[in-house]
């Protein structure tokens, strides 16, 4: 790891400003990913902010249909939260299988989606949740939030602050994941709604996490795994690395899905 | 420099270390507590897991700094003095080590793992949980089976095994 | 003394320290004024250097030094070398290319280590390596082996035209081809070991320190054989004299092989040290490992095999390229001929047998011994084209087997080994029995029920280990004798220590050994010391590798035992004014059989050192040491059964049940002897569904360097095993040891892809079976 400068900040206010004042500042939450990175010397933050502190970013709510948990909600408190449980299973068996226990313990939702690792899971849930992710400035729709590998709409010295989304319907996960890091080779989260069903494909695209239309349009006429037989999917734009070629994550696709409508409907 | 400052194994300890200094290194180098062990950069292994606040958590994937005011639970503080962690004494009646080197790691996911697991652990559940522990010696049998067992010890509410031999 | 002596489930007496944290590895070692390593390596696959430039590194925070391959030519450290000498078919010695530790003119893999930064710490002495500035001239590069044979591939060394280190050959070609134009079927495959990265857990390390006062260098070592390593670095690499050079291998993290051979690493640190002035620690990461540990397998082979119309194998017949990386590592020659082509015979009786193996060179780490070394390639070839053979003849695979198995010994086989016992008949018929072989077809028709694909598929097995008489494997080019120390000293109290040159790096030989003795003296086990892994402790030993250490460290000790024995009865007649003759050891006491007259062990043990009272002519103490040099290799054998189901819309194979059935003749503690066997199977697992070291062919860059891209079997891939052992006693050592710590690496790989093999119905699948080759596989049966 390169020479940082660590601090730990007591409030957003006092992040942003610490933020402010260094040369090249990253934030640092569960630093799951951004440690590791560091650690390889691919990324040299002149400063970390340490955000894990600051209580206002802690907690999950659940109010009727509506969900928020703040930035600094770990994956272990998001997979054990009892409200959420009974509220919407799917983000709790989601996160309850991220990593390891262990990363489990630090690892944060709000980490995970200023993030964007294209094999992260939340991003597939808040896509296909139309979840809203807040920040110091604004609020952002999950759907313009996410806008490439590594890449989203957050500024230099913007800082996640919860996710919100009103509970759907019905929704599911599923992933298969890589064999060697356990990332997600692919996941698809699929929630239904009256005004219909949105799939979000994580670990597969190219680009980052992407809604598949043909997962979507087969939903939408019946929301049953059988609604998926003989469905394909392009395997264009898909990844291929040593693990899986496009046209075996185009398949994990279908796949995925099938299982996560599947546990979706219980 | 940092000023970091946390308690290890009931211990107050502090020191002024560099920003980049990891937790593992910290506490290898500057507390002489090398039971605690590196087996990966990637955060894959999970022979470097101690315990913080009650959690186990990668000591290699956070800087000493993010975890000062911490109280933090190594390999070398589970043992009531002579007497063995139930989980340790299982490892040793069971044959759940070979060489050694991820050993640590693994007790202390273990003690984690039962700790979370009130109810009682079965086989797929102790494989599937420990995700976070590579081991290259025992292909996992005896591990899984000295879990097992010490769950159960520990469920008993005994708190310690008979004491290893 | 029956609860701990030979054959007892004793817990381990070492596993109080690392189950406390107490355990003290290499990068654990402190020593007063004590520095910090760091190497520039190449990130180049093949490069010619044209300048290094060390001016700004020098100025960087904490740098003590930083040295480069010029100066370590000019103290006139050695290169490295390979210690088994293979000559080719037509009579030339093997191609050795030169390796320096620190490369001079030309980089040959990516990480191929250039110079060493010494800093205060670890982080500045990395901070220091990145700004050394190498000028290289990249050039073209080759990873796979068949490639670098092919005419026009770049070339590694002047000394090896064309790649190739050797073209060797054993047993007879011309009787091989006249029974396979004779035969009735004739099964051809062409078989790919992948390549594997051993990855003990604990990353390799060494702690170099040049006392200037003394004149004497000290090394901690990640090592399997720390005296192997004093005197290679001694006779070849000229670092010290073997009197001014003390290797300490303390608490070592897993081995399998890649622990074995000394590497550019610990010489350079105890040059650095000298060159710095200070001492000098070093200690991977796990991508340097990834990088520069020797890595094991990666062959190419076409095979035939010849049957008669009774279904009786009449040849076989291999070709093998076997890819030895950039440099030849320390044992890397051996390991695919006379590790490998002298086992392919197999359990079975096949009257002519030819191997051809080419060893390459090529841009990517040296290859070298991992565990089982040769043997797990042997076993999956043979093993794969029976079971193919059998499906394709249409009879079981378990009854061709049984059909051709040896059954009387000793057996010589074509290809020089003569088996000296075995029973094969009876590991298959406990592992089919094991696995309700016979129920298979019922399982296969529920899963199918349930969607999914079973397979079944086995494997029997044998290897040659405790490696072996000396003389022998001096005929065949090793450089080294391959026999073991023992001292035994009894001390005047009694207890005892056992100084080996077997080295513990997860055995278990501080209770295994110490059983031999309890067993031999009726000494309570924790009044028994093993110590090993010091050259200023331990005489001259030849280490842990070849599961040997049972086979030939505790016959060692045996043989020192019986001397002690001997003298102690000695003590004892003569204490007792008995018959030496009449005297046995009993509970914990020397007695005049048939009488109560005895001496307590201890009390024996103070005459000896008092001295007050021996027989006439006898030297005071009580300490003696022996060699032993085996007679022959041991055979252990076994048969593995391995069923599993395959999700076919992922391709996802779930091991669902595995069955090791092995014969190790005796056992010393079967509780350490299962660990060795689960340990085994998961890394041959590991193989066959998990592992594969990964090079771009065009950049030569290793793909697979952290365990974000290289699968190691985790946990949840893997089910309980079901294990279970047979006697045939080994006729060759007085203990009747056969070795088990690479049964389960060898025997598993084919179980497991027989079985797959069989779920989806497509023979064409290769090492690792991934989730996506399986679904691929799948795919292409189902469009045929």
């Amino acid at each position: 790891m390169y020479q940082t400068n660590y601090h730990r900040a007591s409030s957003v206010a006092d992040a942003v400003k610490l933020q402010k004042k260094a040369d090249d500042g990253k934030f640092v939450s569960g630093g799951m990913t951004l440690i590791q990175t560091m650690k390889q010397r691919l990324a040299a933050p002149s400063d970390l902010i340490d955000l894990r502190h600051i209580k206002e970013l802690k907690g999950v709510k659940v109010s009727g249909k509506s969900v928020t948990i703040g930035a600094a909600t770990t994956h272990a408190e998001v997979a054990s939260d009892a409200k959420l449980a009974k509220a919407c299973p799917a983000i709790c068996h989601l996160a309850a299988h991220i990593g390891d226990p262990h990363v489990r313990n630090m690892g944060t939702i709000g980490g995970s989606v200023a993030n964007n690792d294209p094999a992260a899971d939340y991003p597939a849930a808040m896509l296909a949740l139309d979840a809203t992710i807040v920040t110091n400035k604004r609020e952002i729709a999950a759907a313009k939030f996410f806008t490439g590998l590594f890449e989203t709409a957050l500024k230099d010295d913007e800082i996640v602050t919860a996710v919100t989304f009103t509970v759907p319907d019905k929704c599911g996960y599923s992933k298969f994941p890589n064999p060697a890091s356990r990332y997600a080779m692919t996941g698809v989260f699929v929630a239904k709604r009256k005004d219909g069903v949105k799939a979000a494909v994580t670990g597969a695209g190219d680009d980052g996490v992407f809604r598949s239309k043909e997962v979507e349009a087969a939903l939408s006429k019946k929301f049953d795994a059988s609604a998926l037989d003989g469905v394909k999917v392009s395997a264009k734009n898909l990844m291929t690395d040593i693990h899986a070629t496009a046209e075996y994550r185009a398949n994990l696709i279908v796949v995925m899905a099938k299982r996560a409508v599947a546990a979706a409907n219980g | 420099m940092s000023e970091v400052s946390m308690v290890v194994n009931g211990r107050r300890v502090s020191g002024t270390v560099e920003d980049r200094t990891l937790l593992v290194h910290f506490l290898r180098e500057n507390q002489g507590l090398t039971g605690t062990h590196v087996g990966c950069d990637t955060s894959q292994c999970g022979a470097c897991v101690v315990h913080m606040d009650g959690k186990a958590v990668k000591s290699c994937s956070m800087l000493a700094a993010q975890a000062s005011g911490s109280e933090i639970v190594t390999i070398e503080g589970l043992a009531n003095g002579a007497d063995l962690h139930p989980v340790q004494a299982a490892f040793k009646e069971h044959h759940g080590l070979q060489c050694g080197f991820c050993t640590p790691g693994m007790i202390m996911a273990a003690v984690d793992m039962i700790n979370r697991h009130p109810g009682g652990l079965d086989e797929k559940t102790v494989r599937a949980e420990l995700e976070g522990n590579i081991c290259r010696c025992t292909g996992y049998h005896n591990i899984v089976k000295a879990i097992l067992a010490a769950s159960q010890t520990m469920a008993k509410g005994k708190g310690k095994t008979k004491k290893a031999a | 003394m029956g609860m701990e002596g030979i054959g007892a489930r004793v817990a381990r007496k070492e596993d109080k320290r690392f189950i406390t944290g107490a355990g003290r590895y290499v990068d654990d070692m402190v020593v007063p004024g004590m520095k910090h390593a760091a190497f520039v390596r190449s990130p180049y696959a093949h490069a010619d250097i044209r300048k290094i430039d060390i001016k700004a590194a020098e100025k960087m925070p904490g740098v003590i030094a930083v040295l480069t391959g010029k100066e370590l030519k000019a103290d006139g450290i050695g290169n490295l070398i390979c210690g088994w000498m293979i000559h080719s078919k037509d009579g030339s010695p093997m191609n050795m290319g030169a390796w320096s530790p620190l490369a001079v003119d030309r980089v040959r893999y990516v990480g191929d280590a250039v110079a060493i930064v010494v800093a205060e710490t670890k982080g500045q002495a990395r901070d220091a390596a990145e700004a050394v500035a190498v000028s290289y001239k990249e050039k073209k590069a080759v990873t796979d082996a068949v490639a670098a044979l092919k005419s026009g591939a770049p070339q590694l060394h002047p000394e090896a035209a064309g790649n190739l280190i050797y073209d060797w050959e054993i047993g007879d070609s011309a009787a091989a081809d006249k029974a396979i134009k004779a035969a009735a079927h004739v099964t051809t495959m062409h078989i790919v070991n992948n390549r594997l990265v051993p990855n003990a857990m604990e990353p390799r390390a060494a702690l170099g320190h040049y006392d200037k006062a003394e004149d004497h260098y000290t090394c901690w070592t990640t090592s399997q054989n720390p005296h192997v390593a004093r005197l290679v670095m001694s006779a070849f690499y000229n670092v010290a004299p073997e009197n001014k050079l003390r290797v300490i291998a303390p608490d070592v993290g897993g081995g399998f092989g890649s622990k074995i051979y000394i590497y550019p690493e610990e010489i350079v640190c105890l040059w650095a040290s000298k060159k710095s002035g200070v001492p000098v620690k070093w200690v991977a990461d796990r991508t340097e490992s990834f990088m520069t540990d020797a890595h094991g397998r990666d062959h190419v082979t076409e095979v035939k095999l010849a049957l008669d119309k009774d279904h009786k194998i009449t040849a076989l017949k291999v070709d093998t390229i076997a890819n030895f990386g950039a440099y030849m590592s320390l044992f890397s020659s051996a390991v695919p001929t006379y590790l490998y082509a002298t086992l392919l015979s197999g359990q079975y009786v096949i009257p002519a047998i030819h191997c051809n193996v080419k060893a390459v060179y090529t841009n990517t780490a040296p290859v070298d011994a991992y565990r089982g070394a040769g043997r797990p390639e042997a076993t999956y070839v043979l093993e794969r084209v029976v079971e193919t053979a059998a499906r394709e003849v249409g009879v079981s695979p378990a009854e061709l087997r049984r059909k051709n198995f040896i059954r009387s010994f000793p057996y010589q086989t074509p290809v020089i080994m003569n088996y000296d016992a075995g029973d094969y008949e009876t590991s298959l018929n406990a592992a089919m029995k094991a696995a309700d072989y016979a129920g298979f077809e019922k399982r296969r028709e529920k899963a199918k029920k349930a969607g999914k694909l079973r397979g079944i598929g086995m494997s029997c097995y044998i290897e040659a280990c405790g490696i072996a008489p000396s003389a022998a494997v001096g005929s065949l080019g090793a450089g080294v004798g391959l026999w073991e120390s023992a001292e035994v000293r009894v001390n005047a109290v009694g207890t005892i220590e056992v100084l080996t040159g077997s080295h513990s790096h997860g055995q278990g030989h501080e209770t295994t050994f110490a059983q031999l003795v309890s067993q031999r003296f009726g000494v309570p086990l924790d009044q028994v010391s093993i110590v090993h892994g010091d050259t200023d402790k331990v005489q001259m030993g030849m280490g842990t590798y070849g599961s040997r250490s049972g086979a030939v460290g505790m016959s060692a000790i045996h043989k020192a035992l019986d001397k002690v024995e001997t003298k102690a009865k000695k003590i004892a007649a003569h204490l007792l004014e008995a018959d030496e003759g009449d005297i046995v050891i009993e509970n914990g006491e020397l007695k005049v059989a048939g009488t109560d007259k005895a001496v307590p062990w201890f009390q024996m043990a103070l005459s000896a050192y008092t001295a007050h009272n021996l027989p006439e002519g006898m030297e005071p103490g009580l300490k003696e040491g022996a060699f032993y040099d085996p007679s022959n290799f041991t055979f252990p054998a076994g048969c593995y059964i391995c069923e599993v189901e395959v999700d076919p819309d992922t391709g996802q194979t779930e091991i669902v049940q595995f069955v090791a059935a092995d014969d190790f003749g005796n056992i010393i503690n079967p509780m350490i002897v299962e660990g060795q066997v689960h340990g085994g199977i998961a890394q041959g697992v590991g193989q066959a569904l998990l592992e594969g070291c990964v090079y771009d062919a065009g950049s030569g860059q290793l793909v697979t360097a952290s365990y974000m891209d290289y699968t190691m079997p985790r946990a949840s891939d893997l089910p309980s095993f079901k294990v279970s052992t047979s006697n045939t006693p080994c006729p060759s050592n007085p203990l009747g040891i056969k070795g088990c710590g690479e049964a389960g690496a060898i025997g598993s790989p084919p179980a497991v892809i027989n079985a797959i093999t069989d779920a989806i119905q497509n023979n064409d699948l290769a090492m690792p079976a991934t989730p996506q080759k399986v679904w691929a596989a799948l795919k292409a049966a189902t469009r045929h």
